[in-house]
């Protein structure tokens, strides 16, 4: 029923979004269909948090062999709290912007986070690819319509990449389902699947493009940054805080579990190599960026590098740490780009060369900002730290990897890359003196304090007691490397 | 059998009397399914009603009595016969009632020549028109050539099998025998006269330019009812006739369900004119769909069923606000939603419908077709080229979407009825509730 509810309240509301008639009502009725998500998964952590209220199935299309079969595991309940917590903060965050006929903006936005919530609950993979589609055509419409100039293009882009991957991810689903022993999409007849090695390795490449799109990990990513400049900001935090985490939880979920084997050959090895290098180059690229949207964008890309890595070294530390860590990114990311839509609608701009000399003039923004900052970092005491710490240890003990003396030290090059742009675009925006454009800055408002203290203390709270969010995703973590355990294959 | 009443000459009754005429021949076509015969005539075997072919009967007529309450009035600006346009498009439909239903070549024959002969003059009904004499012309040549081609092959195989029924013409021969050489022949004829006439590359040629040519409102009956009848008659003769040496043509449909494909997705990319557009991604989805000729399972026959409806609704739908339209081209369309939000996001809908995204009628027609292929085992290379050619396909049917959203114009429509409006809506809704639950329409093939 939980599960039911969380896809049915944005999904209903959204629709009843379209008909409004003021863009003000419909602002409204977003940020209340919101904060009833956020209460349904709170009750669903905690007092409702029973297996039959967790889950909900109905036959859907019997002749296909797939039904509507939802359910929350331990890394659902964590990325739909995700999910949850962020469209609040984002509608809060962006609420004195004005858009042309809001109320269909936000039953897009609404609908999107449908289609999230549909992703990570949906536990028969016809389902998820209709959740996963459902998902990107909103946010393919938010974008090109409230975008900025060269919207069209790359939003187009965009499109057409995450397109080829999901037709290529759903040959490879119904190969997968003629393999089934009921020919059924449920998830239990995915996971016993046993097929040889020649098999696995093409459906992986079918598979796992789609998620490497999404993600995006090294060869894959030329569409992010554009369309994270290009995006209003309240979309990007959607596309960067939430949605690039449907591509890491689908490895999770539909790869690592499926396909043992040839995640395993090529994981650790070829993709954690590209990954390397994605890491590096990004990393880079962010140190030399102006506009701090592609600067975030591209260090968004370095931090998702590192969970993939550690999603590949399948032990229990990384695996954990990685789902850790793809929450608080969700959270730092998000309260990064409060930050830049609080810069560009005072200011104008988002240039880090424009802008300086903001602590003289709002203090309470750049104690904030600081601290948003050093997560981003993953500075000790900060959420970051313990899920990046986990996933260096996991992949350094990691069973499989045989290249773990390079990764880490490479992968740790980047955490100091890290370090120089994020304190650099600090540095540009806060100190210094301030210019003609700055002077007459004023302090922010109570509506976003109220946003990013709310993100500071979640930073601080995981960072400092992380164990409830452990124990929520040590299930999934199980049940994932049970079924993913290819040693006693290999030592055979 | 219903065959359709020869119509009044009064113009005004005209549209009235058509519906009415077409709302009956559903109405006895589905009591004819149900076990309810009005009268019996003795057909000596020639045609065969069964579930399937009278079910697609329906979806024929049901699509056709949309396109009326569409597009009927946009008719009378074609020319002055009205009544003769009604007359020639019930004249088809009685063509495909036979040449969905025959177990004899003959009667294939028959049916698709009685479908062929009324679009020739309908391509060319606009006389003043240079380009639709010009179609009309090509049409009627090349037309005329695949018949010849099919009566070759139609001789050929009689000449094999010593009998026109196609369940004879293999069931002869023993299974493990070679086929004979003039069995091989008549087939491959067939097969490219057919091929012809749902316009599968090679054979595509004339496709465009017919398209283009021909009256808007007519064009729109042509891409749909018409190609997803003479598909229908397709895999009827190829699943009654040849399934038992499905091995020895298996390959050249896979070649020519390739290159349909290729030819009419890329293609259609750098088209300027809408409906040339449309007319290029009607030999597209004409590969998709060849698929099922491919695979020839029940997932096949299901999933043609539900293409065939899928891809005319949304067809049938985009031509009707087409022929709305002052100016064909990509940026005739800009700006459309500010004027028309409804329409504009019917059109999306179709849009989307036919590019196959998730939620729509065309994701599941589409899911079908793969995995009709796929659970035959083979072909993975051809899946994976429909695929990307699905992805290419969403670039030129999102330049409709982009232009009527995210770029600024003054879209010149026509006046546009509230009754119109209402129509396209209903279509619109009825397109996501097959991609929610089509077994609303699938169920009917067994209950």
């Amino acid at each position: 029923m939980i599960a039911l509810l969380l896809i049915l309240i944005p999904l209903l509301s959204g629709l009843i979004a379209f008909f409004l008639r003021t863009g003000n009502a419909a602002k409204g009725w977003a940020l209340l269909s919101s904060f009833a998500t956020v209460a349904v998964s709170i009750l669903g952590l905690t007092i409702l948090s029973k297996p039959e209220l967790l889950q909900f199935k109905a036959a859907w299309l019997p002749g296909l062999g797939s039904n509507f079969s939802v359910r929350l595991d331990g890394m659902g309940q964590l990325l739909c709290l995700l999910t949850a917590i962020s469209f609040p903060l984002i509608f809060i965050a962006t609420w004195s912007r004005q858009y042309k006929n809001a109320h269909n903006f936000f039953g897009l936005m609404l609908l999107s986070q449908a289609g999230l919530m549909g992703v990570f609950l949906a536990m028969d993979a016809l389902l998820f690819y209709f959740f996963w589609e459902l998902a990107l055509i909103p946010v393919y419409f938010l974008s090109s319509i409230w975008g900025a100039e060269r919207r069209i293009a790359a939003t187009f882009k965009f499109f057409i990449y995450t397109f080829i991957g999901s037709v290529l991810m759903l040959v490879g689903l119904i190969y997968l389902q003629s393999q089934t022993a009921d020919r059924s999409f449920d998830i239990d007849a995915f996971y016993k699947i046993v097929l040889d090695n020649k098999t696995q390795n093409w459906v992986f490449w079918l598979m796992f493009i789609a998620f490497a799109i999404k993600v995006p990990v090294f060869p894959f990513h030329s569409w992010q940054p554009d369309v994270y400049e290009q995006s209003p900001t309240a979309v990007t935090m959607v596309l960067s805080g939430i949605m690039v985490k449907m591509g890491l939880f689908a490895i999770i979920r539909w790869l690592l579990p499926v396909l043992p084997y040839s995640s395993f050959a090529y994981g650790e090895k070829m993709i954690a190599m590209w990954t390397i290098v994605g890491m590096i180059y990004a990393s880079l690229l962010a140190w030399r960026q102006d506009d701090m949207k592609r600067l975030i964008a591209y260090s968004s890309i370095a931090h998702l590098g590192l969970m993939v890595i550690a999603i590949f070294s399948e032990t229990e530390l990384s695996m954990q740490g990685a789902m850790l860590q793809m929450f608080n990114h969700g959270i730092n990311i998000l309260g990064l780009w409060v930050i830049v839509e609080i810069l560009e609608r005072k200011y104008g701009t988002r240039k880090l060369s424009e802008l300086g000399g903001l602590a003289q003039k709002a203090p309470a923004m750049a104690l904030l900002f600081v601290v948003v900052a050093l997560a981003n970092i993953a500075l000790p005491l900060t959420n970051a730290f313990v899920g990046e710490f986990m996933m260096f240890t996991g992949i350094f003990t990691s069973p499989i990897s045989e290249y773990e003396l390079f990764t880490v030290p490479a992968a740790g090059i980047t955490i100091i890359l890290g370090a120089v742009y994020t304190l650099r675009m600090i540095q540009k925006v806060i100190y210094g003196n301030t210019n003609p454009l700055t002077e007459t800055g004023t302090d922010i408002g109570y509506n976003e304090k109220l946003v990013l203290g709310i993100i500071v203390i979640m930073i601080i709270a995981a960072g400092v007691y992380p164990k409830p969010f452990l124990d929520l995703t040590k299930d999934t973590t199980d049940l994932i490397l049970k079924e993913a355990n290819i040693i006693p294959v290999l030592v055979k | 059998m219903m065959f359709s009443g020869i119509l009044l000459k009064q113009r005004s009754a005209i549209r009235g009397v058509a519906l009415a005429g077409l709302f009956a021949a559903i109405v006895l076509n589905i009591a004819e399914t149900y076990g309810f015969h009005l009268f019996k005539v003795d057909i000596k075997n020639m045609m065969h009603f069964d579930r399937f072919a009278l079910f697609f009967n329906t979806v024929a007529m049901i699509c056709t009595f949309i396109f009326f309450l569409l597009s009927a009035k946009e008719m009378e600006k074609v020319g002055l016969n009205y009544a003769d346009y009604f007359a020639l498009i019930f004249f088809i439909i009685c063509g495909i009632l036979l040449s969905s239903s025959f177990s004899s070549l003959l009667i294939l024959f028959l049916g698709i020549e009685i479908i062929s002969i009324p679009l020739y003059i309908l391509t060319g009904s606009d006389k003043k028109n240079l380009k639709s004499n010009e179609a009309s012309l090509k049409y009627f040549l090349l037309g005329s050539f695949s018949t010849g081609l099919m009566l070759m092959g139609i001789t050929f195989i009689y000449g094999d099998a010593g009998s026109f029924i196609v369940e004879n013409i293999t069931s002869l021969s023993t299974p493990d025998a070679k086929p004979s050489i003039l069995l091989i022949a008549g087939l491959l004829l067939l097969m490219f006269s057919m091929a012809f006439k749902v316009s599968a590359a090679p054979f595509h040629f004339w496709t465009p330019d017919v398209y283009d040519g021909a009256p808007t409102v007519f064009t729109s009956f042509m891409a749909t009812i018409v190609k997803a009848a003479v598909f229908i008659a397709f895999i009827r003769l190829f699943n009654y006739g040849f399934s038992g040496i499905h091995e020895s043509w298996k390959f050249i449909i896979a070649i020519i369900t390739a290159l349909t494909l290729f030819i009419g997705n890329i293609t259609a990319v750098f088209q300027q004119s809408v409906k040339r557009m449309l007319a290029y991604s009607s030999i597209a989805q004409a590969g998709f769909m060849l698929m099922a000729v491919l695979a020839l399972n029940s997932f096949a026959s299901e999933g043609i069923i539900l293409y065939t409806t899928a891809y005319s609704l949304a067809t049938i739908g985009l031509f009707a606000i087409l022929v709305k339209m002052k100016d064909y081209t990509f940026e005739g369309f800009n700006g459309f939603a500010k004027h028309q939000p409804l329409l504009a996001a019917a059109a999306v809908i179709f849009l989307l419908s036919l590019a196959g995204i998730p939620l729509t009628a065309g994701f599941l027609a589409k899911f079908y077709m793969i995995k009709s292929v796929l659970d035959n085992g083979g072909f993975l290379w051809l899946v994976i080229l429909a695929v990307l050619m699905a992805a290419v396909s969403v670039y030129y049917y999102f330049r409709v979407i982009q232009a009527m959203y995210f770029k600024d114009g003054e879209a010149q429509a026509m006046e546009i009825s509230v009754s119109f409006k209402g129509v396209i809506i209903a279509v619109a809704a009825l397109v996501i509730l097959l991609g929610i639950f089509p077994q609303l329409l699938l169920n009917w093939l067994y209950f």
